[in-house]
């Protein structure tokens, strides 16, 4: 205790300098936390994929199609359970700032295989009833005010001309990495457009999710369902969702790569300024470093009281700067609207801001502790005066 | 030699100065009225708190009093603004402290040429000037050396160059041979007795030494703000009396 | 008035060695972010610029943001071909190629994930229009056969994608025989190949996309009105270099907005590092500040010098963190763009403008973090000053 009061104490004694390294550990923790979370939001897609599901594209890039009585094959398989149809739309809505994910899928299969998608059970009813319906996600509905009734026009891209749909459902996720910034609507509806506006690019089908029984048997049933369409128009390679989301992140690899170094980058920024306050503190102190060992302290006591004052300030930092993450982070996912859908500070993220806050408290203490233990009484004492 | 019928160097009137502390004002120089003529070499003494230094302080334009006239040689620096001050502080008076203040990152040379940077001087003018001034104190072979390896009796000595490069008529020294030891304090005050009778500075140095007050030609004490002499200023003769 | 010698304010930062070494460090690491964001960004930008030419336009579809997916009709190619602003070959043939461009995954050699990378079915003279493109490797496809032509990034990146390997798509398998260097630009991440053949073998009856030259340059808003107003055609007309600029927009605009958020953060903290520095200088040396203003030195020359002395630092450290970023010339990026949807490698470009903005911003955090601690230096009263001695 008497150690700890002598710590705290000390460390208030020059109160500008200790205030402004302590807003330097705060900036940088925060900074650092919120730079992880950006990466795990990366990775959200993978992180909410059920094992019990497994995607189905052309084999030779997601950009082809398959046709439309796949399904029926792709149902036949041993262990499949159900499967839908799913086209990423790709629309924009007033501007393309505005991005969210838009899919037109088969609404019976769909919902059902998608458990944590909650849906009350009469606006279900009444998208099913409405072939120009769309279920919105809770967090889109949010950043642009949609309500039930609404009706959200797209202008497409891939689908030319002007789609306008009515919000007859908003769903909510089952937990907080449930992504609630999609938009879904009717596959058939889209389909029987597109027959009349350019009938050859008609019964194309963008993916087919595909709900098995058994998740331990996923390699096993991929690979039946692919053996169906070898050596076919459209080859078919199907994976698990986890595999398929992991897929996306892969061809960004590179810059999570560059914003995880860059989240260490502002540690060790952090740690040069920790560093010196703790060089410049331990030096001006020699005189007393110097007295305390004249008077019988050990010189594991003196590093003891250096490594304290700078862990004390680390964890202060800390503390303040994880704290500070939490509300920075829900005003950055709420800027970046449906660009981040899942914006969640993990557990993980806070264990790290802990062990680096801990790291850079220690070395910053190293050398500083190690020459004010190895000071040499008669030395420290002269330099006082 | 004193030259009795010039008017004074430094003439105080009626000088009051106090100091706050904690809310109250604590009064340090009470009614100080005194003159010091040109060519005087003046001591300076009094218990701690007497406020020797603040004296010294208000008349090399360091600090003003609260109330009262300050001149020296015929202006009356109470009335001069903080910048007017500085400027007239470069060409009139020279500084030497107790810790020598020197700049521990300019060498010994170039600590004596910085108050010639506040002149339009050229650098070879500038130059010439140092490397006299340095000469004058014996240091003429110590030019690059910096502070930290010169000894203390050196640093001072280097100091006192600095304090009278720019040829001032007033040289102020708080303390000068404080941190000094006994032969390199006898060499400190031996320049500064040169000074006085060579270059014919007018000095004023607040010490606590006996033998830095014997090479006074007068001295004043200073006790709770007043003063008082220890023989008349204008009676006694430097030349005499030291042979 | 008259200033207290550089010298001072620079070898006050040589004496205190360690300290000087960890606050410029500090500074340097932020110096390396900015740089560094600015750099992968003109990298990014100049790999799209050099896709285009000054004199080609390209045409897609109304409405298609990105080439994959746009389609055009065979007859609205035709009006477009026949435009008389299009410029004309040494065959008296026009300079316009008719493409086909799809995206295939193939997986990458060192880590075996699959990515989608952009493969160009070419018209005729598809070649001649990319003047910038050299074979460096092998020869050029012949057209009427399944061969193909990589970028030299595809080459260095992506398996199967050596001279003799295979690349099988649209049910069939293609041979490479060269490989071309792009120049640094988008095409280096690109498979090309006959686009007559891809057609069929994708069983494509429209085009991708229509790129040709204009045999002037300024004719471009002439050939734009009219085709863009013609009523039996829904197409947009856009410059080739415009094209490329505008598919790099969200891409570039994330990461100069990320790169310069996080530099402002980070040199929150650089500043802070500073401040304590300078704070630390102006304690130490408060009878030094005491003497020089006793010598006649102006508050006004005391805060000059320890200005000098946190802009020596911020110095120190722009050079520090420049000459690494400058390093980072050697990184080549591989990424996927998210407009286009497709592979795009590009590199750190170090223009004089980063050079001049990263020193300004460096500059910027030495002024910031120095200007407290020398205002305080140069409010000291003399007297309070010459008594800490």
């Amino acid at each position: 205790m008497q150690f700890l009061k002598l710590v705290l104490r000390n460390a208030l004694r020059h109160k500008l300098r200790t205030g402004l390294t302590v807003a330097g550990l705060v900036v940088a923790i925060l900074a650092f936390g919120l730079l992880q979370t950006v990466v795990d939001a990366w990775y959200a897609g993978a992180e909410s994929a059920a094992p019990n599901r497994l995607v189905t594209r052309n084999a030779v890039s997601l950009t082809f199609s398959m046709p439309l009585h796949y399904r029926e094959k792709i149902r036949a398989v041993d262990g499949v359970r159900a499967v839908g149809a799913a086209n990423w739309f790709g629309g924009i809505y007033q501007d393309p700032k505005n991005f969210f994910p838009q899919f037109a899928i088969d609404p019976a299969p769909y919902f059902a295989m998608y458990p944590e998608y909650r849906i009350r059970e009469d606006e279900l009813r009444a998208f099913l009833r409405d072939r120009k319906g769309a279920v919105i996600g809770r967090k889109l509905a949010e950043t642009h005010g949609f309500k039930l009734g609404d009706t959200i026009p797209l202008k497409g891209t891939i689908y030319p001309g002007t789609w306008p749909f009515t919000v007859r459902a908003i769903y909510d996720g089952a937990e907080a990495k449930t992504d609630t910034s999609q938009m879904f609507f009717h596959w058939d509806y889209v389909n029987e457009t597109l027959k009349a506006r350019a009938p050859r690019r008609a019964d194309q089908v963008g993916v087919f999710v595909v709900q098995i029984d058994d998740p331990s048997r996923s390699a096993g049933i991929a690979q039946a369902i692919d053996r169906q369409f070898v050596n076919s128009l459209a080859e078919t390679l199907t994976e698990t969702e986890k595999a398929f989301q992991l897929g996306f992140v892969a061809m960004t690899e590179a810059i999570v790569v560059a914003i995880r170094i860059v989240s260490f980058v502002v540690i060790f920024i952090i740690l040069a300024v920790m560093a010196n306050t703790m060089a410049m503190t331990a030096r001006e102190r020699i005189g007393e470093y110097a007295t305390l060992k004249a008077l019988g302290f050990a010189p594991g006591y003196v590093a003891r009281l250096v490594f304290g004052e700078s862990i004390a300030l680390a964890l202060i930092g800390a503390a303040l700067g994880i704290a500070a993450t939490f509300p920075v982070s829900a005003a950055f996912g709420a800027k970046m609207g449906t660009l981040f859908p899942v914006f969640e500070v993990s557990g993980a993220t806070i264990a790290l801001q802990v062990a680096c806050a801990l790291a850079v408290g220690v070395a910053a203490a190293i050398l500083p502790g190690r020459s004010a233990a190895r000071i040499r009484i008669v030395d420290g004492l002269r330099a006082v005066g | 030699m004193s030259d009795d019928d010039s008017p004074p160097l430094i003439s105080l009137r009626h000088v009051f100065k106090s100091y706050r502390r904690g809310g109250q004002a604590v009064p340090v120089l009470h009614d100080i009225s005194f003159e010091v003529r040109r060519g005087d070499f003046l001591g300076l003494m009094g218990p701690s708190g007497s406020g020797k230094s603040t004296l010294l302080n208000l008349i090399a334009g360091i600090d003003k009093p609260d109330s009262g006239a300050v001149f020296v040689d015929g202006v009356d620096i109470t009335g001069l603004g903080e910048t007017e001050l500085a400027d007239w502080r470069a060409g009139a008076v020279g500084f030497i402290f107790q810790f020598y203040n020197l700049m521990p990152v300019l060498t010994a040379f170039e600590n004596v040429e910085l108050p010639l940077t506040l002149t339009h001087l050229p650098r070879r003018v500038r130059r010439e000037h140092a490397e006299a001034a340095l000469a004058l104190v014996g240091l003429a072979d110590r030019m690059e050396h910096y502070p930290s390896e010169l000894s203390g009796g050196q640093q001072q000595r280097v100091a006192i160059a600095r304090a009278i490069i720019t040829d001032p008529k007033l040289v102020v020294a708080d303390e000068p041979t404080g941190d000094l030891d006994r032969q390199s304090a006898e060499d400190v005050l031996a320049l500064m007795d040169r000074l006085n009778v060579e270059l014919g500075k007018t000095i004023l140095m607040v010490t606590h030494d006996r033998r830095a007050a014997d090479r006074a030609h007068a001295i004043m004490y200073l006790d709770k703000g007043e003063l008082s002499t220890a023989g008349d200023l204008h009676e006694r003769s430097v030349r005499d009396a030291r042979g | 008035m008259k200033a207290i010698p550089l010298a001072y304010s620079v070898r006050n930062l040589w004496t205190r060695r360690l300290t000087t070494a960890l606050t410029a460090g500090g500074m340097a690491l932020v110096v390396f972010v900015f740089a560094a964001v600015l750099m992968l960004d003109a990298g990014l930008r100049s790999a799209l610029v050099a896709t285009g030419q000054p004199d080609s336009i390209l045409v897609t579809r109304r409405a298609a943001g990105t080439e994959i997916q746009s389609g055009i009709e065979r007859s609205q190619a035709a009006i477009v071909e026949t435009s008389p602003e299009i410029a004309t070959g040494p065959d008296g043939a026009p300079v316009v190629s008719k493409e086909t461009v799809v995206l295939i995954a193939q997986p990458k050699r060192d880590t075996g994930v699959a990515t989608n990378i952009t493969v160009r079915g070419l018209g005729e003279t598809g070649p001649l229009l990319r003047p910038q493109v050299r074979i460096v490797e092998g020869r050029m496809f012949r057209r009427g056969t399944t061969e193909i032509v990589v970028g030299t990034s595809i080459a260095e990146r992506f398996e199967r994608t050596g001279i003799g390997e295979r690349l099988r798509f649209g049910g069939r398998e293609w041979t490479v025989v060269g490989v071309f260097d792009g120049a640094g630009s988008g095409f280096d991440s690109e498979v090309w190949g006959d686009g007559d053949q891809m057609m069929q073998a994708f069983r494509r009856n429209a085009f991708s996309t229509v790129v040709a030259r204009l045999a002037d340059p300024a004719s471009f808003d002439a050939l734009k009105a009219r085709l863009e107003s013609d009523p039996r055609l829904t197409l947009d007309v856009k410059r080739e270099r415009r094209f490329y600029e505008e598919q790099s927009e969200v891409l570039s605009n994330f990461i100069r907005i990320l790169g310069l958020t996080l530099s402002v953060i980070f040199s929150v903290g650089a500043m802070i590092g500073a401040m304590i520095t300078m704070y630390a200088a102006v304690a130490n040396r408060t009878a030094e500040i005491g003497a020089l203003r006793a010598l006649g030195f102006r508050r006004g020359a005391i805060l000059v010098a320890f200005l000098a002395e946190a802009l020596a630092l911020a110095f120190v450290g722009w050079a520090v963190g420049i000459a690494a970023a400058s390093a980072m010339t050697l990184v080549r990026i591989s990424t996927m763009n998210w407009q286009s949807f497709a592979e795009l490698a590009f590199s750190f470009r170090l223009t004089p403008e980063v050079v001049g903005q990263s020193f300004v911003f460096a500059l910027a955090m030495g002024l910031a973090g120095g200007v407290l601690p020398a205002l305080r230096a140069a409010r000291l009263k003399i007297v309070d000053a010459l008594r800490a001695a």
